[in-house]
């Protein structure tokens, strides 16, 4: 037990450490979001206005932004697996008296801190975007930011596991984020969007995520009038998405453990 | 466990490393095979061959990277496959390519090392200090690894290797793609740390020179150990030292040689060449009593290429380009 923990602290410790020490990558993380929200928000707001429940579009896309950007950065977070495997210091860390188990939960636990980093610089903007912001909420935040991360970062680690070559996971990457970003709810609900779009984006478990932080942030009224996610006639509450995203990430970092001991 | 316990408890040992008839196989490629031997505590064993020969899978069997597919294998009295964590804390490890991380500071590199092999935070600081100062880097600390050159990465990686107070010292081709000069200073390294810790040092080399500087020598070819010895030991097996001679009437002195010691000399190029036992005092009695007038003549003192050729029949720079392929996926 004690070669997981110190497993986990060396490896969550080196990326908090590695992304501390790369300001670009710090900017660029928060650059995205940012673009969405000023060209998106801005550009669409007066065209749609006032959305069903009397919510803004900004006020809308917000909360999605968040979880789009906690999806990119846990999803990626899988890549250092990959380049410590390309520039050789994945070997100092496997032949190190720590257990494979430690490493992946050490991968899980920093891409979840470095994500809950991103989250709160981002709630910054919350005053100018017009989302009010109190203690409570942020309280309740952080968990749901927690539990997406684990999932995405555990599904990251999965495909570096296989994956051969850098270029290989970073193509393979695009390839998933951005359908799982447009066919989660970020930009628009679920539940007014063709047929085919609805039953994809009710397959993709972001828009569970999404849609969890969105009703942190607006309550449960919102999507109860139909911004919500509706699956089988029956509009999901927040301690439902939890409890899904909480199981679906239990059953991806437990496969990307298993994965990872087995490829290393 | 706590650190230090495991490391501490197997000392009265005979062999700090022991390997009896270890075998790999990738698909239908033997790798190693069947290769057996000792290494003394406080020794400095080399792994001489070319690329390819099963050096660095040997060495990734032993620092439990790899799991043999037969044969039994232990470092400092732990078994490599059932006991890997307590393997893994008694030794250090200097890789051919490097395993830093290139966008921390040495410090960082070193004191993430510390964190992973669990060194008290009491002594932490304190070895980090000895050792930077031991590779000379102790004034670059602060610098991020991306900025040093190759010998100062080394460096560096010897001095993490270090770290955790092992054992065993692993060194997998240490001075590949240095310069001369830092390779002389590596070994200096080396050679001041020996005298300061009880260190055995395994080292896989195809350097002759490097190899020269070992204790004993075991020479790797195709999976298999062909030979096991001292340096010198191994020179003498090949039959003593080489005297060219050359003259005006080659066929005469030919004869004169074959007839007066008995040997059969080898005519290449316009000279003539034989082994004699002992170079040094044949050479005067010989230029004294040989009827036939010289030219010229050298005595040279065999070197480990001879040996390496003799055993093998090849020179230790042939590199077959298919088994590199098959060693490099080996070691991945």
């Amino acid at each position: 037990m004690t070669e997981t923990f110190r497993g986990l602290w060396v490896v969550a410790y080196r990326d908090l450490l590695t992304f501390i020490g790369d300001r670009f990558r710090l900017l660029a993380s928060l650059a995205f979001p940012l673009l969405f929200l000023a060209i998106f928000g801005g550009g669409f707001s007066e065209v749609i206005g006032r959305m069903a429940g009397g919510v803004g579009l900004l006020q809308f896309m917000y909360p999605g932004i968040i979880a789009q950007m906690v999806l990119t950065t846990s999803l990626f977070g899988g890549v250092s697996v990959v380049t410590d495997r390309e520039t050789g210091f994945l070997r100092e860390i496997l032949v190190a008296p720590i257990s494979r188990a430690g490493i992946v939960l050490g991968k899980v636990v920093g891409a979840a801190v470095v994500a809950l980093l991103q989250v709160l610089a981002l709630l910054g903007l919350a005053p100018i975007v017009g989302v009010p912001l109190d203690v409570e909420l942020v309280v309740r935040l952080l968990p749901v930011v927690v539990l997406l991360s684990v999932a995405l970062s555990g599904l990251g680690i999965l495909i570096a596991s296989f994956a051969p070559s850098q270029q290989g996971f970073q193509l393979l990457m695009q390839m998933l984020v951005f359908p799982m970003i447009f066919l989660a709810g970020v930009f628009f609900p679920v539940d007014r969007v063709p047929l085919w779009m609805e039953i994809l984006s009710k397959l993709n478990p972001v828009t569970y995520g999404v849609d969890a932080v969105r009703q942190v942030f607006l309550g449960s009224g919102p999507a109860a009038a139909g911004l919500g996610v509706t699956v089988l006639g029956h509009t999901m509450t927040l301690v439902e998405e939890v409890a899904l995203i909480g199981a679906l990430g239990l059953v991806l970092v437990a496969a990307a453990v298993r994965s990872f001991g087995r490829q290393a | 466990m706590g650190w230090g316990e495991d490391a501490g408890g197997a000392a009265r040992i005979d062999a700090m490393v022991q390997v009896d008839e270890l075998t790999r196989r990738f698909g239908s490629l033997e790798a190693v095979r069947g290769v057996t031997f000792r290494v003394a505590p406080g020794e400095i064993f080399g792994f001489l061959g070319p690329n390819g020969a099963g050096k660095t899978t040997t060495i990734n069997i032993l620092c439990t990277l790899l799991r043999p597919t037969s044969g039994v294998a232990t470092i400092n009295g732990f078994d490599v496959v059932r006991q890997p964590s307590q393997v893994r804390r008694s030794i250090g490890l200097v890789f051919q390519q490097s395993t830093l991380d290139e966008t921390l500071s040495a410090e960082q590199n070193l004191r993430l090392h510390a964190h992973a092999y669990g060194v008290p935070s009491a002594t932490r600081e304190r070895r980090i200090d000895e050792l930077l100062t031991l590779v000379e880097l102790r004034d670059r600390r602060k610098g991020s690894v991306r900025t040093f050159s190759g010998g100062m990465k080394r460096r560096l990686e010897i001095a993490r290797g270090l770290l955790h107070h092992p054992r065993v010292l692993f060194l997998d081709e240490p001075t590949l793609g240095l310069d001369p000069q830092t390779r002389r200073r590596v070994w200096e390294y080396l050679a001041e740390l020996r005298g300061r810790e009880p260190l055995t040092i395994f080292l896989t080399t195809h350097y002759l020179d490097e190899a020269d500087q070992c204790d004993r020598i075991a020479i790797i070819d195709h999976g298999r150990i062909v030979a096991l010895d001292t340096p010198d030991g191994l020179k003498r097996g090949v039959g003593g030292d080489l005297i060219t001679v050359s003259t005006a009437d080659g066929l005469a002195a030919v004869d004169e040689i074959r007839q007066r010691y008995g040997v059969a000399p080898v005519v290449s190029d316009g000279t003539i060449s034989f082994q004699v036992p002992a170079g040094e005092t044949f050479l005067p009695d010989f230029v004294r009593s040989f009827s036939q007038p010289l030219e010229a003549i050298s005595l040279r003192r065999p070197t480990l290429d001879d040996v390496f050729v003799q055993l093998t029949g090849r020179e230790i720079r042939d590199d077959p380009p298919g088994v590199m392929a098959a060693d490099r996926r080996a070691a991945a």
